[in-house]
């Protein structure tokens, strides 16, 4: 299968005066419908990676390439909607805006690249409302949810447009070891159905374990990139 | 758009009293200007209409003997070449000697056809006492002369002209100007009586005219057709109006305007400033949730849209706010500042299309001062805000 995603010779250095390089050429390529993990310290640089793949930041060199085209050559408003059809985003730090209710938040990237909701959407939102376990809380205004339903309502969030790609950065760190075993169960099996590539940074190696390939970053550099044979 | 408005109206909810604070803020700029504007336009309503409110706009005499002999013609072409006139009259103007009991005081005595010139003079709404002359030899005074010669409706009075001769007259009524005036020494009749005393011909001394209410400022353009059009007809007429009889006044008016101008242009520049700071401050408040929209594809022109839809929201709460404030402002004012007799010290001028005009400023500044925070809105990138969680 073509690579949906690849990384050449990335690097960012950060600053202008002080110059920290935080990444050295990173060349990556990830498959479509692949289930990846991004291990490694803290500070290693890896939400760093996850902002340049999103298209968020850019990289100082190198390029990023997104279904064959690279993006450093596309427009702001291009971007902006290949990010809103494309790429399903959790953040380290949720991110919900706190002006709407947990579903109105899960609704945004719709409503972002649509003029109208349909029905069928609201429906689909409220689905993955339950099937995230939050079908109790969803009206409840962001505010009113505690650190581990935001995440999970910003995973419901990242789903809802049927990217073709979700980056989520430590999705799950603010749940317990049972709630992040179903959450990693429901990706896995969206993964499977819909053919929808995932790239999740984890700490947690149990969890990295159960991933298609890990990658461990350390010091801005790729130590390993172990690729499970199924 | 939808979707930017809706954004938009949540951020203002979310902050509801800095909202609502805002609004108020807006709202007392236009009712100061609301207020300031009706209350130069009503003192300058009322010095005008002091000023010409029992005078002619524009006039035509005679500069040869002083007499007008085919005043109906010149009346005639002088309608038709200016439809802003609304009335116009013979007069024929006399000085005249009253004597009562070894008293006496001189008169302006006028004859008027007084059907035409009630379009000029009101006679009827300022008819204190009485009625109207019926017949030739029935005469008006003023409400003064009633009480300096203890006079009553019904009365006889005898009236001395230049040449000495004595003529009596019948008073009909008396009419109250609220100035002293007209109120002491017009007495005011038909033209042919006045032709009568003074044993003249059928002719008047002046035309006087009326223009349109809400045009008297154009009396001079008004005066200009009516002289091009009575020149062919006599080469002695000419023509003067109310303005170039008042050049101080006017020129005080304008004065007042002008300052009255600058104070609500200033009031506007200062609410302006206001709200544009006031928005460029929700940007940064809310510049996290701005991060996110845009890392999940909302384009830049849409999240400017947010802070301009912000403007217009409050520019028309606002609006609406002013026009409530300024209106009870002036309701009060007009209520509670009252002269000795319940007249309001200024009349107000409620003019709906100024009130209309301030509003629709303060929307259109609002939103002009909303560009500065869309702008800002629009160059936010999104990474500044997910890297710096
Ligand atoms: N704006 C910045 N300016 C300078 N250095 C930065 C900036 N942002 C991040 N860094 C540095 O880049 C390095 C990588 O940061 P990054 O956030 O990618 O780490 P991480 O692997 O995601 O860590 P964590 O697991 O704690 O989230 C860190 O050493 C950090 O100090
Ligand atoms: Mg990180």
């Amino acid at each position: 299968m073509s690579n949906i995603l690849e990384l050449k010779n990335i690097n960012k250095i950060y600053g202008t005066t002080v110059k920290t390089q935080v990444l050295y050429d990173i060349n990556l390529g990830f498959k479509e419908g692949s289930f990846n993990s991004i291990i490694g310290q803290s500070g290693s640089g890896k939400s760093t990676l996850m902002n340049i793949m999103g298209t968020l930041d850019t990289p100082t060199s190198g390029d990023v390439v997104v279904d064959g085209v690279i993006t450093s050559g596309m427009r702001a408003s291009q971007l902006a909607s290949y990010r809103n059809r494309s790429i399903g985003f959790v953040f380290q730090f949720h991110y919900l805006l706190p002006e709407f209710t947990a579903l109105e938040n899960v609704l945004m990237p719709y409503r972002i690249g649509h003029k109208t909701v349909p029905k069928e959407t609201t429906d689909r939102a409220k689905e993955l409302m339950k099937l995230v376990g939050l079908e109790k809380v969803m009206n409840n205004n962001a505010t009113q949810m505690s650190g581990g339903q935001q995440q999970r309502t910003a995973i419901a969030r990242a789903l809802l447009n049927q990217p073709k790609m979700i980056l989520a950065d430590e999705p799950t760190g603010n749940l317990d070891s049972l709630s992040t075993g179903t959450i990693y169960d429901l990706l896995r099996d969206i993964n499977e159905r819909f053919g929808t590539t995932f790239i999740i940074i984890t700490h947690d190696r149990k969890i990295a374990e159960k991933a298609d390939r890990i990658i461990e970053i350390t010091d801005g550099r790729i130590n390993m990139d172990l690729m499970k044979n199924n | 758009m939808k979707l930017s408005y809706q954004i938009a109206t949540r951020f203002l909810k979310s902050a509801l009293t800095q909202t609502l604070i805002i609004i108020l803020g807006i709202g007392i700029g236009v009712s100061v200007q609301i207020f300031i504007g009706s209350l130069i336009q009503g003192l300058q309503k009322s010095l005008v209409n002091t000023t010409i409110g029992n005078a002619a706009h524009v006039s035509v005499t005679d500069d040869d003997d002083g007499f007008i002999e085919d005043y109906e013609a010149v009346i005639r072409s002088a309608v038709d070449a200016d439809d802003r006139i609304v009335a116009a009259s013979p007069v024929l103007n006399a000085s005249v000697l009253i004597e009562k009991d070894g008293e006496s005081q001189s008169l302006l005595i006028r004859g008027f056809d007084l059907q035409k010139a009630e379009g000029i003079y009101e006679f009827s709404e300022y008819l204190d006492e009485g009625a109207m002359p019926k017949a030739d030899g029935e005469v008006l005074l003023g409400v003064i002369a009633r009480d300096n010669f203890e006079l009553s409706v019904g009365d006889t009075i005898s009236l001395i002209t230049p040449d000495k001769r004595t003529v009596e007259c019948t008073v009909s009524g008396f009419f109250d100007y609220k100035v002293a005036a007209p109120n002491e020494s017009w007495c005011i009749t038909t033209l042919p009586t006045v032709q009568a005393i003074f044993e003249l011909d059928d002719v008047a001394s002046a035309i006087e005219f009326q223009v349109d209410q809400d045009l008297v400022f154009e009396a001079d353009a008004v005066a200009k057709n009516v002289s091009a059009a009575i020149a062919s007809g006599s080469d002695t007429l000419v023509v003067g109006e109310w303005k170039e009889a008042n050049e101080q006044l006017l020129s005080g008016l304008q004065g007042q305007s002008i300052s009255s101008i600058m104070i609500q242009v200033f009031v506007m520049i200062s609410v302006v400033l206001g709200i544009a700071s006031v928005l460029a401050i929700t940007v940064m408040q809310k510049s996290r949730q701005i991060g996110i929209l845009k890392a999940m594809g909302i384009r830049n022109g849409s999240s400017s849209l947010i802070f301009l839809f912000q403007g217009l929201i409050l520019g028309i709460f606002g609006a609406i706010a002013g026009v409530l404030l300024g209106l009870g402002l002036s309701f009060a004012f007009t209520t509670f500042a009252l002269n000795p007799d319940g007249t309001p010290v200024v009349p107000l001028y409620i003019d709906p299309a100024f009130i209309a005009l301030s509003a629709a400023i303060a929307v259109v500044a609002c939103v002009v001062a909303s560009l500065i925070p869309a702008r800002k809105s629009s160059v936010l990138n999104p990474i500044d805000i997910i890297r710096n969680q």
